[in-house]
């Protein structure tokens, strides 16, 4: 498969009478944006609102963050499954408008968490805070239950990215990426003296605001299986999770997963990257013995000689991270651990819930537990009332100066266990 | 396989208690994973994972656990996974203790619980 990634760099997002790239400078008319994303009988309003790098701006509750692209050459459509129909994606030529991003805020439940603040401390802690964001505030209809909600707002941010890709179609871009990978036993052949490493990726699978879908499918009823990194750049996998913003998995996470990208820099000069496993994170233990059976299983039968794994989420996942873990390792396969710690404010507590001596290789993506302060903004853009009840807040976390001391697990991404942040430890 | 629904989430008690076995506890989210653990010890097995959701132990005050119906024997795989959870449980609630949510809160964690719990049984068939 081979997939090229058409990068429109967008510097400035700006509202206009027209919705269209123009000298990168993205363009939406607002009014064609809501109407796109209001066919819904759930949804009884939305508002849309920019927020740019360096602004006086905070985002929150965030649901999800979407890159707007758009499907130009090749098989498929954007978010198969979901919005387009199920062809399967990763080859061809898809058009990326990078550096801007839609972001839903929406009020599911009566406590929230992520924040995107678009400057201050709070801003180096979140990647979001770097895009150019069309925000939308979406309001349901009244008597809507959380599911239903949570399910209007994860496709009103699809359909508007979406919307928004299609300004991309016609532009030429300003930079290329190509990615490709070759059918299994023809990828082993292709560097017989290096070893030969594949990416195994968590995907938290447990209910409302916990769950991710593959290919419209809720991961919860995969079972394991092999998928070409290229489809997961090009939107196979979706987000329907948010709680515990700082390190779930956005939709904006799995189209840039960096891990794929950099074991795609890597293939051919220190490994063979073969390809990738996903696997889920279901709360029955028997589900989780099954998955991480299979999971290895899969790693001997494709003949590896190292994993690298990504956890998602806290708590109960490390248990699927060891298991996955312990099992490829006891194949004889190398595995290195990606996730992050909940180490007491202190940092000095255990970090997991789980740990194996297997479990030798691990990279961090920093301790959720940290607090932060972080100083009044400007303005808020969607709603401020949920900050005083959410996630690693506490009574009195928003001071009546506007301050919010909050851990940094409220943020959006600050200890995003892909490694798509700054934050991470290291033993000397 | 016969289960057994431990919780302290009156949703979760009110939608399953018909159907299935279950025992309501008017207890807070460590009270349920301490009587989980006592009922480890017991021989009953551990079937999900205590630490399911990823909602922090000093957020939500609510909690549902399923574990067989009868004594099984000590399996020393649910008595790890448990006081693992509640060593994490304990460190949480060290930091900070349970905000006194309002109600509307309140009932949000009930269902995020019970949604856990709803599709856990779901996938089971």
């Amino acid at each position: 498969m081979r997939l090229e990634l058409g990068n429109i760099l967008i510097k400035d997002v700006q509202f206009g009478s027209e919705t269209k790239v123009d000298n990168g400078v993205l363009y939406v008319n607002k009014e064609e944006l809501i109407a796109e994303v209001s066919n819904d009988e759930h949804i009884a309003s939305v508002e849309v609102e920019l927020a740019r790098p360096g602004e006086s701006i905070r985002i929150t509750p965030v649901k999800d963050v979407i890159e707007p692209r758009v499907k130009v050459e090749g098989n498929g459509g954007l978010f198969p499954g979901v919005v387009s129909k199920v062809d399967t994606v990763g080859s061809g030529k898809t058009n990326v408008l990078k550096g801007s991003a839609v972001v839903t805020t929406g009020k599911v439940v009566a406590f929230q968490e992520g924040i995107i603040d678009m400057t201050g401390p709070g801003a180096d802690y979140t990647p979001f805070s770097q895009l150019n964001n069309v925000v939308l505030i979406i309001e349901p209809v009244e008597g809507l239950d959380q599911h239903a909600h949570e399910k209007a707002l994860r496709k009103a941010g699809l359909k508007a990215s979406v919307y928004l890709g299609e300004a991309g179609r016609d532009v030429e871009p300003d930079e290329v990426e190509v990615y490709e990978t070759q059918p299994l036993l023809k990828g082993v052949e292709q560097y017989p003296d290096l070893p030969k490493v594949a990416y195994v990726q968590m995907l938290q699978s447990q209910g409302l605001m916990h769950d991710t879908y593959v290919y419209g499918v809720d991961a919860k009823q995969v079972l394991p299986t092999l998928i070409s990194p290229t489809e997961v750049m090009d939107g196979a996998i979706i987000s329907g999770n948010c709680v515990s913003a700082c390190d779930k998995n956005t939709t904006y996470h799995h189209q840039n997963n960096p891990v794929v990208k950099d074991m795609f820099a890597k293939h051919g000069e220190e490994f063979n990257f073969v390809g990738m496993i996903i696997t889920n994170e279901n709360v029955y233990l028997a589900d989780k013995e099954r998955s991480s059976n299979w999971t290895s299983q899969l790693a001997e039968f494709i003949g590896l000689d190292g994993a690298i794994i990504s956890q998602e989420g806290f708590g109960n996942p490390d248990t699927d991270l060891i298991m996955n873990c312990k099992k490829i390792e006891g194949k004889g396969i190398k595995t290195v651990i990606v996730t992050d710690e909940y180490a007491g404010r202190d940092g000095a507590s255990q970090s997991l819930a789980d740990a194996h001596e297997s479990a030798n290789a691990v990279v961090t993506g920093g301790n959720a537990n940290e607090l932060i302060k972080l100083p009044k903004l400007d303005k808020v853009i969607g709603y401020l009332d949920p900050v005083d009840t959410i996630a690693g807040g506490f009574d009195g976390s928003l001071a009546e100066d506007g301050t919010i001391t909050v851990e940094l697990q409220a943020i959006t991404g600050a200890t995003n266990e892909l490694g798509f942040n700054k934050l991470t430890a290291r033993g000397y | 396989m016969g289960i057994k629904i431990i919780t302290n989430n009156s949703k979760v008690r009110d939608m399953f208690s018909e159907n299935y076995n279950l025992e309501y506890l008017d207890t807070d989210y460590i009270g349920v994973l301490k009587k989980i653990r006592d009922m480890v010890h017991l021989g009953f097995k551990l079937y999900t994972h205590p630490l399911s959701g990823s909602i922090k132990p000093n957020e939500t005050p609510y909690k549902s656990v399923i574990v067989s119906d009868t004594c099984k024997g000590l399996d020393f795989e649910s008595l790890e996974i448990i006081e693992s959870s509640i060593r994490v449980a304990e460190k949480f609630l060290k930091d900070r203790a349970t905000p006194n949510w309002l109600d509307k809160a309140k009932e949000d964690f009930k269902e995020i619980d019970y949604s856990i719990i709803d599709d856990a049984l779901k996938i089971r068939g």
